[in-house]
């Protein structure tokens, strides 16, 4: 069972930002360090990342794992596994995911990272890059048998629960902030704005409006965690998946950590944004 | 020639450089020139440069601590950029089936601008566009140079699916879908050859600063060159 969208993620596809490919990765790369950390896996190790739960993998292979992110009620062969630490799996053992109890996006580091094909230097899902999209029904997916014990270290990664509960979003200036009147800027650093339905690996629109009567602009680079405001007014927050242009004033950019903890978040949760 | 230039940070890990706000053939070509000034000098720790219309963004690959100390690191670099950076400018031909099979938009189009279908192909096909930098999809080109009585507004209700190669026009601008998306340009043909492939070391083969030019081809030629190119043995035109 695939679940809702779940896909191979790694640090991202660098460097081919001139020919139009996204940067992608995994969408909270916090979570995912910290599994991969855990395992004494390499950093560029790829994981899976599981979006609201609702999967169930059967493994054929000995190996160690470790769920970080989200808590989706996991359990191993029916019962209930601890979140951040290592897991031994044996062959035919059954993981799967139930109801959500905090965040959206959960991520299986598995020992020595998932092996499906390098396309561009990276093993990231992304259409008209990789093959493959998303996780279906029945996919298999690759990884290295692993059956040593891993050296203990007595320190077990303490879950900082700022990372899902936190309302504010810390950023940077963007580019275009210089343009917003002072009504504006104001406007937007005291509303609370909440997440629309339309929240992906690409964008997540918000639903409040900013009164706006900014210029178009040309076309020009963006980035994960850049703030567009749209001639409609709607805020857009680009994510992992965006595009490499825009045309569209960037007027906040989110810190790194915020890209992580708003990809902990969905339609309806609500935030405020604090300019640095 | 010397351009006014604004520094920018963009987040803590990129610099945004900006040229004056118009879309210019000089001004290009002083954008590739630094950016080719930036890729050879080993100072600077670069992961990623992108060239838009007016713009070079710089993707360091480590958090910068100073950004006043690495802006002006970059302003002395292009102070000293005397000698222009020799890079060599392409132009690839690129077979066209402008026909109404393929050509979704294309009678509807002549008759809203009130020209004969061989009209409108002769003035989509004979300019040489300029490439100015590759966005929106992996592989698509923003080029420069369409007949204004070619301009058109976009469709109203965009396509849900547009098939990959087709040749298309919205607003000012002219441009080839690299794989099936959505969209609302004006399909006017379709191209058998791949703007896009990401399982080479160089994905798509033009780059900033290249010339297109457009060659009509019938559908018979289309399939030829479809042939070919499945069976590799297609070489594109260039000069």
């Amino acid at each position: 069972m695939p679940g809702f969208f779940t896909s191979i993620q790694d640090l991202g596809r660098k460097g081919y930002g001139s020919v139009g490919v996204p940067i992608s990765g995994a969408m909270d790369l916090y979570s995912a360090k910290i599994g991969n950390l855990t395992l004494q896996n390499k950093e560029t190790a790829a994981v899976l990342e599981v979006t609201m739960g609702n999967c169930k993998l059967v493994f054929e292979k000995e190996t160690k794992l470790c769920i970080t992110g989200a808590d989706f009620s996991a359990t191993l062969n029916h019962k209930a596994i601890v979140l951040n630490t290592v897991i031994n799996i044996n062959k035919f053992d059954v993981l799967s995911f139930g109801k959500c109890r905090f965040g959206v996006r959960s991520y299986i580091a598995i020992s020595g990272g998932f092996k499906t094909k390098k396309v561009l230097n990276s093993r990231s899902f992304y259409h008209s890059i990789t093959n493959n999209a998303v996780v279906l029904k029945g996919d298999l997916l690759p990884y290295n048998t692993d059956t040593k014990s891993l050296a203990s270290t007595f320190s077990i990664v303490k879950r900082n629960s700022l990372h899902f509960n936190s309302k504010t979003l810390t950023c940077y200036r963007g580019p275009e902030y210089h343009l917003l009147t002072h009504c504006q800027t104001n406007q937007i650093t005291s509303t609370f704005f909440s997440i629309s339905k339309h929240n992906n690996r690409m964008a997540y629109q918000l639903n409040e409006l900013i009164k706006n009567d900014i210029e178009s602009m040309l076309t020009s680079a963006v980035i994960p965690g850049t703030v567009q405001l749209t001639p409609s007014g709607k805020l857009i927050v680009l994510m992992r998946d965006c595009q490499v242009t825009g045309g569209y004033p960037r007027i906040l950019q989110l810190t790194p950590e915020a890209i992580n903890i708003l990809s902990q978040k969905t339609t309806q949760d609500s935030f405020q944004f604090t300019v640095i | 020639m010397t351009f006014n230039l604004k520094y920018k940070p963009y987040g803590n890990q990129v610099i945004l450089i900006e040229w004056p706000a118009r879309i210019e053939e000089s001004i290009l070509e002083d954008i590739i020139n630094f950016k080719q000034k930036i890729k050879n000098d080993n100072k600077y720790h670069v992961q990623d440069l992108i060239i838009a219309y007016n713009s070079l963004t710089i993707k360091y690959h480590y958090p910068f601590k100073d950004f006043k100390k690495q802006m002006v690191q970059l302003k002395n670099s292009y102070l000293s950029l005397t000698t222009r950076v020799v890079t060599e400018s392409i132009t690839w031909h690129i077979p066209v089936c402008y026909n109404l099979e393929f050509g979704l938009d294309l009678k509807g189009l002549a008759k809203e601008k009130n020209l004969s279908i061989t009209t409108l192909i002769d003035r989509h096909s004979n300019p040489f566009y300029k490439v100015y930098f590759i966005g929106f999809l992996p592989g698509f080109l923003y080029l420069g140079g369409l007949d204004k009585t070619l301009h058109c507004n976009r469709k109203i209700v965009p396509r849900f699916n547009i098939t990959k190669g087709s040749v298309g026009i919205g607003g000012n601008q002219t441009g080839i879908y690299p794989s099936d998306s959505a969209g609302g340009w004006n399909i006017i043909g379709r191209t058998p050859i791949s703007f896009f492939n990401a399982s080479l070391d160089k994905p798509c083969f033009a780059k900033s600063g290249d010339n297109i030019k457009f060659r009509p081809i019938d559908k018979i030629e289309f399939l030829e060159i479809e042939n070919k190119i499945a069976r590799g043995t297609f070489t594109l035109k260039q000069n």
